[in-house]
């Protein structure tokens, strides 16, 4: 039996500049940041990028990580009286995309979902009527038709395969092997990612005994299985400052303190230097005492396991 | 009930008239006022309409927010299933529209030139599958001529122009249905498809929409107004579906 747990930094040795890589969740959920801010303190650079994006890519392209960013969204979510989840712009993707440091591949969310699960499945490309008549075409040279070769002959998009060298997913539960479950409300397309990948690292926030998973929830949630994984990490609190449901919710105040650092390079110098360039270690030590300092008593209602709060469960 | 409806009363009931006749598929409405107005039409008169939580489930209730642990779930809907119900055309979605022209086309991605643009925007989203393969209508909070314009500078819905280019056939699932805005009720129900005033609001007139407006609308010889709330949807509004008035906070007076 393998064990194939990894630390982030072991991750990080693991990738070369210039390769494609996926990583899981949506928006600001379930987004495996400290495998992001392992990239973030390396020297890595050039990146492709493949998401559903949020501030994984903004992080990533105000470090300068990134040549060209394939996505259908950047966006953050922030709850606001009507809604939990408002898609509200990514500052530091804005940012680079207005001053042209990123080079940009867009889809719309379905054709990525299609492309990953084309890579996944070794075809070249998978048909839909998704992006017809759009300027998709106009904004994405690699995007061509097909025509049905059956008797309507009718002309569809051909998604292409979106292959990874490697993908980056964040979630709830795994074992040592690499079985990954999810027990939020999505898994979003983290499967997919890690099928169309060529090395599979996923990041959880607590390696149980494969005999525990199936305890932890119902055998539905157990969605991710070993031979699409090449590494296991153990990250509490790894989707901070993004959601991990029922674990922990969005990180509002640090969301809000994160986009106000686009607004000046001093600003971002300051954040990167406070919570960037440091060990994941010290990261979540830093995490925990201000979270404690913001809120002492609910830091007694423990969700994961370090007697530390995350946000309430109400918030979805 | 006798309270005087607001402007954003109004617009639930626009929004809710788009809804009328769709049956049992899922109405997607995405912003306040689209929530609230697709809740009630299926409060009122669409009761078999399906509808999201905004995230992963189909939930019943009339209620438009705030459903705490209260959710009434149908169905489990997480987005890989939004996209079966999308591609089977089983839905009608409400988007928003950060410019939208004459004859629909909608975009959310990027102002100015793509390669660098001006103003970055969310990306293209959903908007291409959406718009080819079910029932689209958009909510408009901000009726200007920066918004319902001339020319989008991307293509992320696709209008009635480029359904035709496509062939009735390629676009056979393409419809544009309304655009509300906070000032009038705006639909394609003209030979050539291009965007005609429906109604106007109660205290909105032609003119005030003309010049809100960056291109030429079809303006029929007699605008109606757009219809009030009934005493029992105003009922829906005030004590079940949106008691807090989070409508108000989207469009003011």
């Amino acid at each position: 039996m393998t064990d194939k747990r990894l630390t982030e930094d072991d991750v990080v040795a693991e990738l070369r500049d210039g390769m494609t890589i996926g990583i899981g969740g949506w928006g600001s959920r379930r987004k495996p940041m400290s495998l992001v801010r392992a990239i973030v303190r390396s020297s890595l650079r050039d990146l492709t990028i493949v998401t559903y994006g949020g501030p994984d890519v903004g992080l990533l392209c105000a470090a300068g990580k990134v040549k060209r960013v394939a996505y259908a969204f950047v966006a953050l979510d922030q709850t606001t009286p009507a809604n939990p989840h408002t898609a509200i712009l990514e500052p530091h993707f804005r940012g680079a995309r207005q001053r042209g440091e990123v080079e940009d591949e867009p889809y719309d969310e379905g054709m990525l979902l299609l492309g990953l699960q084309a890579a996944a499945w070794r075809v070249p490309f998978l048909p839909t009527r998704v992006g017809l008549g759009s300027d998709l075409f106009r904004d994405n040279p690699r995007l061509r038709t097909v025509r049905s070769p059956y008797a309507d002959g009718e002309e569809l998009v051909a998604a292409p395969a979106l292959h990874l060298d490697a993908a980056l997913v964040h979630l709830n539960r795994g074992d040592e092997r690499g079985n990954g479950q999810f027990i939020g409300p999505d898994l979003y397309f983290d499967d997919l990612m890690l099928g169309a990948a060529e090395r599979g690292f996923l990041s959880v926030e607590r390696v149980v005994e494969t005999a525990e998973l199936a305890k932890e929830g119902s055998l539905h949630t157990l969605r991710i299985n070993r031979a699409t994984v090449t590494g296991v990490i153990e990250a509490p609190y790894g989707a901070h400052f993004t959601s991990c449901e029922p674990d922990y919710g969005r990180d509002e105040e640090f969301q809000k303190a994160y986009m106000a650092t686009a607004k000046s390079a001093e600003s971002w110098a300051e954040f990167k230097a406070t919570w960037l360039d440091l060990s994941e270690a010290d990261y979540q030590a830093k995490r925990r005492a201000a979270a404690t300092a913001a809120s002492p008593t609910v830091a007694a209602g423990a969700r994961v396991r370090e007697g530390d709060p995350g946000s309430s469960r109400g918030e979805t | 009930m006798s309270a005087i409806p607001t402007r954003a009363d109004v617009c639930a009931v626009a929004v809710a008239e788009c809804f009328r006749g769709d049956g049992e598929i899922v109405a997607n409405p995405i912003g306040t006022i689209p929530m609230v107005g697709g809740r009630l039409a299926r409060a009122s008169f669409e009761p078999d309409l399906l509808m999201t939580d905004s995230e992963a489930t189909l939930i019943a209730n009339d209620e438009a927010f705030d459903w705490g642990d209260n959710k009434l779930v149908e169905f489990c809907n997480p987005y890989r299933s939004m996209f079966d119900i999308v591609w089977s055309g089983k839905r009608h979605v409400m988007m928003g529209a950060t410019q939208v022209d004459q004859y629909g086309n909608q975009n959310i991605a990027a102002i100015g030139p793509y390669t660098k643009p001006k103003v970055q925007l969310l990306g293209y989203r959903g908007a291409p599958g959406n718009t080819i393969n079910n029932t689209t209508s958009y909510w408009v909070p901000n009726h200007s001529p920066q918004v319902v314009c001339a020319r989008v500078d991307t293509v992320c819905g696709i209008g009635y122009d480029r359904a035709a280019k496509l062939g009735s056939e390629a676009a056979r699932f393409h419809e544009i249905r309304r655009v509300v805005t906070n000032l009038c009720v705006l639909d394609f129900e003209t030979p050539d498809q291009r965007m005609r005033l429906r109604s106007t609001h109660p205290g909105v007139s032609a003119d005030d929409v003309v010049a809100a407006t960056g291109f030429e609308l079809v303006i029929p010889d007699d605008v109606p107004e757009t219809r009030s709330p009934t005493d029992d949807e105003l009922r829906l509004l005030y004590e079940v579906i949106d008691p807090t008035d989070e409508r108000g906070r989207e469009v003011g007076e």
